[in-house]
């Protein structure tokens, strides 16, 4: 299958130059999307303020986030999960460089985002004795990293692009290796008779990492509230995301979007392919270095679990979310997964005593999608109280046809069951839990639903119309059953995982272009 | 210095122990060959790293899992061993096959229908083998389910034959032979049916296959049915010799076999079975001779040198880009 020459509409500063791009065409897509009415018009009024003045507003908005955060544990809770989410966001923006402006798939990201906090944790703790300044080590780090992205990306780099997705995606296999290996490095065990003092090195600390990593330091002050790192972290952002965003309108932006749209049409127009996707990879890995840094002062730790496959895969579900190749998208992104999917959907909050935000975000999920995509409103209407009187009717049935087939309570975590309130009272009273627990008989029922809810969901891509409609009823309520009985119990481990596998395919065949980004154009 | 000589004599490096990482290599090699096929085949036809198939794999290993506990365990079989070990092969081979239509049907095709960009299927590839790893975790549980192939007839499986200066286990000839006879069924497949010879033409050029009368819609689906089979059964096979599944382990072997593939030069079939014995010949080696906690290094290692030395593989041919 011989590549069709892909067309990206233009970079955001519109009436500026664009490489590749039928104009008409390229924004025939959002043409059709504009709404009409109120809608509309609002849209026009916001595309007329000038973008720095919407950045400047939403960075004064992150600066007063902390002022209005008091003391309690809730707040300073609340206030760590914003600095995650900004780190998660320095991530993305990082890999945007890579997959959104390049189109190069960068799997060896994660490694990068390692690099720089063992990198940090190896210069500034008691590992080996080295407390060297922040402004030293930083810079350092950063840069060790680039170079090493630029070396991964060295063989690969005359190669089709799927090869380095395979080179980098080992990368970070063997990185993730080493690190848990790492504590008793030796050559071929010969190390005694080799004259060296010890039978195993210890350089990463393995399984258990590296702890007392120090805080950020430079010129006799420490950063160690939460408030510092949230400032600390928010200024890495805003640096990083106005440098890209200034890259991406200059002469190296415009070839990297060339390199995307069709390789081999920028060679032939004498850009530097290969240079440029060495750069787009080097870039990527010092951000990535960065966001390294600051987690590890954050943590005050480096742990290898922290920089795993799974951990790739969260940041390419947020990059995806917000949008490949948007900036605006990838911050965005970053916030919604790491805030509502990340932290969110613990049982518990760590600090503080908030729990079953699982719950809420997963029934106020289900009710704005259906609301954003069903049209017009009677058909919601009519999906709606189908949904309450399938649930009715088949509680009632199995109240009728079993004995203790509706006893049950509401899962809110590991081993704990409540009754939820008067909410959770309406609840069950639309499901029927079935009752006792559920880690013993109803595994197997549990197993039976859940991949019932899979098939109905592949189902409803098939058929269209009514047909559509009433599979909804009956896959929002089994949906619900699955969530309740199991889901939110695993909610901290492999359920979030689940659900961010699943959002990147339904992305890429329901909105390939993510929340903010533009629908690319295709021209054969 | 006398140290070096008595590290050597640790490892008993005698012709019987390298003899021993041989067998091992090739055993090893068989499975990670079926596997690199099913990625050559895909990668052939669709130019896509369907980064699923590694859990299709996994999938596989656990179906022959549970038609073995439901025959009644390895220890207490209801029926003849022969029997439960087909039956564990044509469950697990059939469920693969399903579900790799499966994927390419709901994950791949709509894909493929909007004329997306070229990394949106690595991404939604990406996302399915994420997605069906998390979801044996929570159907099946994190910890590994063991086969318990050593109770196979008070474990007889295990037990060494000679042939020539080979210590072979039953269970590794075993593997070895049931590659060899899938490899030659499909050789035959591919050489000798109507469908067989549609999938060649649709893997060396796919616009004019199709301009020819091919369906090539139904050449991927065979295509996907065929890879998965081979990772079905390579599944049970991983589950006899290494007795246990867990769900991580498609992803482990999934990467390594496409290593295999790469190594042997993608899209090309017998080349992805060469791949696959160098790949497990030099992890049997390094675990025999180095340390097992850096195989997968050595993998890697194998991996960058063929790419800066012969691209193309064993038995690719470097393919000119065209505009």
């Amino acid at each position: 299958m011989s590549d069709a020459p892909t067309n990206e509409p233009v970079s955001e500063s519109s009436g500026g130059p664009a490489i590749g791009a039928d104009e008409w065409v390229a924004r025939s897509g959002e043409r059709a999307e504009r709404h009409g009415g109120l809608t509309g018009r609002a849209q026009s009024l916001y595309g007329r303020v000038p973008k720095p003045a919407v950045f400047a507003f939403f960075v004064t908005l992150a600066v007063l986030v902390p002022v209005f955060t008091a003391q309690t544990d809730n707040d300073i809770y609340f206030l760590r999960v914003c600095t995650i989410a900004l780190v998660f966001a320095l991530l993305a923006l990082g890999l945007n460089v890579a997959v959104g402006f390049a189109g190069l798939l960068d799997l060896g990201y994660i490694a990068y985002y390692g690099i720089g906090a063992y990198g940090y944790a190896f210069l500034s703790s008691d590992k080996f004795g080295i407390h060297w300044e922040a402004w030293l080590v930083i810079p350092l780090v950063v840069a060790v990293s680039a170079l090493v992205g630029l070396l991964l990306a060295l063989p690969s780099r005359r190669l089709v692009g799927d090869y380095l997705a395979i080179v980098t995606l080992f990368f970070s296999q063997i990185f993730y290796i080493l690190t848990t290996q790492g504590y008793r490095i030796s050559f071929l065990g010969l190390n005694k008779d080799l004259g060296f003092d010890r039978a195993n090195w210890d350089l990463t600390g393995g399984p258990n990492g590296i702890a007392n990593v120090d805080r950020i330091g430079a010129f006799g002050l420490t950063a160690s509230s939460e408030r510092a790192y949230f400032y600390i972290t928010l200024v890495a952002v805003v640096v990083v995301f106005a440098t890209l965003s200034l890259a991406n309108r200059s002469r190296t932006g415009r070839a990297w979007r060339a390199l995307h749209d069709d390789t081999l049409a920028a060679q032939a127009m004498s850009v530097p392919v290969n240079w440029l996707k060495l750069l787009a990879v080097g870039t990527g890995a010092a951000v990535a270095a960065l966001a390294g840094t600051i987690n590890a002062a954050l943590l005050q730790g480096a742990f290898p679990d922290d920089y795993n496959i799974q951990v790739l895969i969260i940041i390419y579900a947020m990059v995806v979310l917000g949008g490949v190749g948007s900036l605006a998208g990838a911050v965005l992104g970053a916030i919604v997964v790491s805030v509502f999917m990340l932290e969110g959907l613990r049982p518990q909050t760590p600090i503080g005593d908030v729990t079953g935000n699982g719950r809420w975000i997963f029934y106020a999920t289900i009710l704005i999608v259906l609301v954003v995509a069903i049209r017009p409103w009677r058909r919601l209407g009519a999906i709606l109280a189908g949904i309450v009187a399938f649930g009715v009717v088949v509680h009632g049935i199995v109240a009728v046809a079993t004995e203790r087939g509706t006893d049950g309570l509401l899962n809110s975590g590991p081993d704990t069951y409540d009754d939820g309130g008067p909410v959770g009272w309406l609840i069950r009273h639309w499901l029927a839990l079935p009752g006792g627990t559920y880690e013993t008989g109803s595994r197997t029922w549990f197993n039976v639903a859940l991949v019932g809810v899979i098939a109905l969901v592949l189902c409803m891509t098939l058929v269209k119309g009514w047909v559509r409609d009433a599979l909804i009823v009956p896959t929002v309520w089994l949906a619900a059953f699955v969530w309740e009985t199991r889901l939110i119990q695993e909610a901290s481990g492999p359920t979030r995982f689940l659900l961010l596998g699943a959002i990147l395919v339904g992305l890429m065949i329901a909105r390939p272009q993510g929340l903010l980004g533009r629908p690319r154009v295709e021209i054969v | 210095m006398l140290g070096v000589l008595a590290y050597f004599q640790d490892f008993q490096l005698t012709w019987s122990y390298f003899f021993d990482q041989l067998v091992a290599g090739l055993t090893l090699g068989s499975l990670y060959g079926l596997i690199a096929i099913g990625y050559s085949m895909v990668y052939g036809i669709l130019k896509l790293l369907n980064f699923a198939h590694g859990e299709v794999f996994m999938i596989g290993s656990y179906i022959g899992f549970f038609v073995l506990t439901w025959c009644g365990g390895a220890a207490d079989p209801s029926l003849p061993i022969a029997l439960v070990i087909v039956l564990m092969f044509l469950g697990a081979m059939l469920g693969a096959g399903l579900l790799g239509i499966t994927i390419e049907r709901f994950a791949y095709r709509p894909l493929r229908e909007k004329r997306a960009s070229r990394i949106a299927p690595l991404i939604s590839a990406l996302g399915v083998s994420f997605f069906l790893q998390q979801l044996a975790v929570i159907c099946f549980g994190a910890t590994p389910k063991q086969y318990d192939a050593f109770s196979f007839d008070g474990g007889s499986f295990f037990t060494s034959v000679s042939i020539g200066p080979f210590e072979i286990q039953y269970m590794q000839l075993f593997v070895i032979t049931t590659t060899v006879c899938l490899l030659v069924a499909l050789t035959i497949f591919s050489a000798r049916t109507q469908v067989g010879r549609a999938m060649q033409a649709t893997s060396f050029y796919l616009e004019a296959a199709s301009m020819m009368g091919i369906n090539v819609d139904r050449v991927v689906v065979v295509t996907f049915f065929i890879g998965s089979v081979l990772a079905g059964a390579a599944g049970v096979m991983n589950g006899l010799i290494f007795q246990n599944v867990d769900p991580y382990i498609g992803f482990q072997v999934g990467l390594i076999a496409f290593t295999a593939a790469v190594v042997g030069g993608i899209g090309s079939i017998p080349g992805a079975m060469l791949g696959g014995l160098v790949i497990g010949l030099g992890r049997a080696f390094s675990v025999g001779y180095v340390s097992s906690s850096y195989q997968d290094v050595i993998v890697f290692a194998i991996l960058i040198g063929f790419l800066l030395l012969r691209p193309a593989g064993f038995f690719g041919t470097p393919a000119p880009q065209k505009v």
